[in-house]
């Protein structure tokens, strides 16, 4: 019954969208305006949408996603965002395997590709963040690592994700455009062993995302390095074709991609797409 | 007839599968089970079988060869037995004497001990590996010492693997050594005593060969356990091929991007697995 | 067989065997000399393998003192006392055949190998088991595994030999042979005997004294003879088969303290037991007219067990015994529980002392 209800109202939903996709494009740097486009989003929109919107997110995506569901269940009274967080294969493989869920946002197109290609989305993925990666150190950087060369530097011991994982894939790309050969200790299941390495003092360097050096803190320091210009990853994110939601589906892509969205992204550590 | 064997026959017989025997024999004493009985055990056989069934049917038999002789198979299945070989031997010379220690020795705070040499049983292995790394990482509260004084740093290496692997395995050691004690007479070691054995000489030349069995046990268990061990391993020694990578490592990481490798390797752990079960079933059902 | 002590150095045991457990308490002394076996009879529970645990160092003992040949050995640890046992059970290693089981402790004592062996086949070849010597002990019958444990407990060479139930373990026909084994046996032994048994045949046929032990206390001592003769108390009675009563004598007359008189040939006065064999007990159906027996009862048969070749009746009324008679016998009188009867004892068959 809710579902029918919620049909009749999606030209208005539509409209909202518009708008809000119109003030991200616009880009406006001035948070008295993004504040003032979120409180139009909200009013046209907080009492149409109610339920729950189920987002499968990477793991990556988890402090600064954490952040927008809060501002989306503030913005429309009545719904509640649950997020499930990990590693992209895994929740393209739960996805596929028939998980509900609502939204997919990826670590990789590779990933996201897995998804669409089972049928299993609406539309064209869209590409919301890039991630860049970045040498994640000791605090105070003790071994002076300035580039990806001195990673190769004997005695050192550095982590890399799997080449399985996105994130050892990139990392592999990065050390190719540079011709390096690295022989790591370690290659980790996903990049947030690998930051934990560095963090327990374990390994002396990682090659992580920017936005996973910009959540550790002050535990590890980041060292950016120009080869990560190769090694970009981009970040989709798409509606299931299965979503319960579909009206909070959408409107919570369009924060994603609103400047507001944008915002928080970028404060995580994450690039504009 | 009484004889002084049968105690130490009865600890044996557990071990041998007797009561196992036992409880076939009593079900298909011709009464025939109870519904309420058939239905849940019948569901609970189908539940433990079919997913192994389900790995040999979409088992890609046909690029079977080609995965499975690769190097890096190999690599990793070499190192797996290893590793848990070594982990069952340090298990079996730390082990041994602690189960000895909770089943022969009163001692305040025993019951204590026996919880905490047991909570990795239940314990997540990556809390496991988590643990380790506090207390033998290069960084740890006893690693650090090991690093100043000796130069010996255990993550990243394949004594690191052994380490977490003896962690997760060494509790089903204890317990079952343990168990075996408690069920053996410990008059046998009062008679050693008559005869002028010290308490060291008694278990080793009375006790030891008496628990065997047990020991053997345990030492299956425990190597079974070291085999499969995933998230100690990988949360302390890391994932590096040759070295610290072991065949569930293996099998996990190529989950994420060939799940046919995956279910290939799969299947040599389960054919290892069932291998060693099936060895073993046959010398106990032999013994004695 | 009673060998005098030597003059200076006091050989043999001397012992005070206290060892507290919850409630329980052992309270026992115990003197024996070299070359003497003694047996530690009593029922079940009574502590006698508790004294005997203490002896070898596997208890502690609460307080007393424990001294085997002039040397005080309360401290010492069990593997280093001169004491050898053998267990109920026996306990023979399983895993070790019957010689490296009697090498055990000439090992233990730093033999080499060759040697301890040597002198095991030596053991097993004096108790007749040299064709057994590589059998492991599940494939020994009971009888050769007990002499197997009574050669790994003489192979130490100890002064102090302990037997705890040493036939128990055994079934009817092979105790009998293995009994008069291992009587010649200890007779051969030179040091310190000392046997737990609850059957007072054993007790009897393989001890030169028994120490009666009740509840933690010796409540009797004796030769085999004068306690089987002069029990004190109901359980050592009823062990050597006796009716046993105890009364205040006065002439041919003991009068008992729960009413009835018994009257004996012996003539006494004071404190007195009285005791009669269940043979010596005849019953009749009906009073027995002009009978000259004058110790007459009316009892009421409370049950019936056979007893060999004999039924015995126990009975209870004015005074409580036990009766063996005939299987004829007793059809003939048509006994059956609650059956009322007479029964009879010749003043010649009783027998008093004083207490």
């Amino acid at each position: 019954m809710t579902r029918t209800a919620r049909r009749t109202r999606r030209p208005m939903q539509v409209a909202a969208l518009g708008a809000t996709v119109l003030l991200a494009l616009s880009a406006c740097s001035s948070s008295d305006d993004s504040s003032s486009a979120k409180s139009d989003s909200s009013a046209s929109a907080s009492d149409k949408l109610s339920g729950t919107v189920t987002v499968f997110a990477a793991a990556s995506l988890k402090e600064s996603f954490t952040t927008l569901g809060e501002q989306f269940e503030k913005e429309h009274p009545g719904t509640k965002v649950t997020f499930s967080f990990g590693g992209s294969d895994s929740l393209a493989a739960s996805i596929t395997g028939g998980a509900p869920a609502d939204v997919f946002a990826s670590a990789s197109p590779k990933t996201m590709k897995i998804v669409t290609d089972a049928g299993d989305a609406t539309g064209t993925p869209a590409t919301f963040v890039r991630n860049q990666l970045e040498i994640a150190t000791l605090p105070g950087n003790p071994d002076k690592i300035a580039s990806l060369k001195d990673l190769t530097k004997s005695g050192l011991k550095v982590v890399l994700c799997d080449k399985e994982v996105p994130c050892g894939a990139a990392a592999q790309k990065a050390l190719d455009a540079g011709k390096l050969k690295l022989t790591p200790v370690s290659y980790e299941q996903d990049v947030k062993s690998a930051l934990t390495k560095v963090e327990l003092k374990e390994a002396d360097a990682a090659v992580v995302y920017k936005t996973d050096v910009h959540a550790a803190g002050d535990k590890v320091e980041g060292v950016d390095f120009p080869e990560s210009a190769n090694a970009i990853n981009e970040y989709p994110i798409v509606q299931l074709k299965d979503a319960q939601n579909t009206e909070a589906a959408k409107a919570f892509i369009a924060l994603v991609q609103s400047a507001a969205g944008q915002q928080v992204l970028t404060e995580a550590g994450f690039l504009k797409p | 007839m009484t004889r002084p064997t049968d105690r130490s026959g009865a600890a044996a017989d557990t071990l041998r599968g007797g009561p196992r025997r036992r409880r076939v024999r009593t079900g298909g004493g011709g009464r025939g089970a109870p519904l309420p009985l058939l239905v849940p055990a019948l569901i609970g056989v189908a539940f433990l079988v079919v997913p192994l069934i389900a790995l040999l049917v979409r088992a890609p038999w046909r690029s079977l060869p080609t995965l499975l002789t690769s190097a890096e198979v190999w690599q990793a299945l070499q190192l797996s037995l290893v590793c848990a070989t070594a982990a069952t031997a340090v298990s079996l010379v730390i082990g041994v004497p602690l189960a000895w220690l909770l089943a022969r020795v009163e001692f305040p705070g025993r019951g204590l001990v026996r919880a905490l040499v047991t909570l990795p049983l239940v314990l997540p292995p990556v809390v496991g590996g988590v643990a380790l790394l506090m207390a033998l990482g290069r960084n740890g509260i006893v690693g650090r010492s090991l690093d100043s004084w000796f130069g010996i740093t255990l993550p990243f290496t394949t004594a690191g693997v052994v380490v977490a692997e003896a962690f997760v395995a060494m509790p089903f050691l204890v317990i079952s050594v343990e168990g075996t004690l408690r069920a053996a007479d410990p008059r046998f070691e009062e008679a050693a005593a008559t005869l002028g054995a010290s308490r060291f000489t008694a278990f080793r030349r009375v006790t030891l060969p008496l628990i065997a069995p047990g020991i053997a046990a345990g030492a299956v268990l425990a190597w079974a356990r070291a085999l499969g061990e995933f998230g100690a391993t990988i949360t302390f020694a890391g994932n590096f091929p040759g070295r610290t990578q072991t065949m569930p490592l293996a099998v996990y990481l190529a989950l994420q991007s060939d799940p046919e490798a995956a279910i290939a390797l799969s299947l040599v752990l389960l054919a290892v697995s069932v291998a060693v079960l099936a060895g073993l079933r046959d010398r106990w059902m032999t013994a004695g | 067989m009673h060998k005098a002590p030597a003059d200076t150095v006091p050989e043999g045991l001397d012992a005070r065997l206290v060892v507290e457990r919850g409630a329980f308490r052992l309270d026992v002394a115990l003197s024996v000399a070299p070359g003497e076996v003694v047996a530690l009879l009593g029922p079940n529970g009574a502590g006698k393998t508790t004294a005997l645990r203490a002896l070898a160092g596997l208890s502690q003992l609460t307080e007393g003192h424990l001294r085997l040949d002039g040397t005080a050995l309360e401290r010492t640890p069990p593997e280093s006392r001169p004491v050898g046992v053998v267990f109920q059970d026996y306990l023979l290693f399983p895993h070790l055949t019957a010689l490296d089981n009697v090498a055990f402790g000439p090992r233990c004592q730093g033999a080499s190998k060759a040697e301890a062996r040597a002198q095991a086949a030596e053991w097993l070849d004096r108790l007749g088991l040299t064709d057994h010597a590589g059998a492991k002990p599940r494939k020994l019958s009971g009888g050769q595994a007990q002499r197997v444990a009574l050669a790994r407990a003489l192979a130490t060479s100890p002064r102090l030999l302990l037997l705890d139930e040493p036939l128990a373990a055994l079934d009817a026909r092979t105790r009998l042979e293995v009994r008069a084994q291992l009587r010649r046996h200890l007779a051969e032994f030179e040091a310190v005997a000392v046997l737990v048994t609850h059957d007072p045949l054993d007790a009897m046929v393989l001890a030169d004294r028994l120490v009666v032990v009740e509840d933690g206390r010796v409540v009797q001592e004796g030769t085999p003879s004068d306690i089987a003769r002069h029990p004190r108390t109901d359980y050592i009675a009823q062990l050597v088969g006796l009716n046993l009563y105890r009364g205040e004598a006065n002439g041919h007359t003991v009068r008992l303290d729960t009413g009835p008189a018994i009257t004996t040939t012996e003539t006494l006065s004071g404190p007195a037991f009285v005791a009669f064999p269940p043979s010596a007990v005849t019953l009749y159906r009906d009073r027995p007219t002009g009978a000259s027996a004058r110790n007459l009862w009316r009892c009421e048969v409370a049950g019936l067990e056979t007893h060999g070749d004999q039924i015995r009746a126990d009975l209870t009324g004015e005074l409580p015994l036990a009766a063996d008679l005939t299987t004829v016998a007793a059809a003939e009188l048509g006994l059956h529980p609650g059956a009322e009867i007479w029964a009879a004892v010749k003043a010649a068959q009783t027998h008093a002392y004083p207490v």
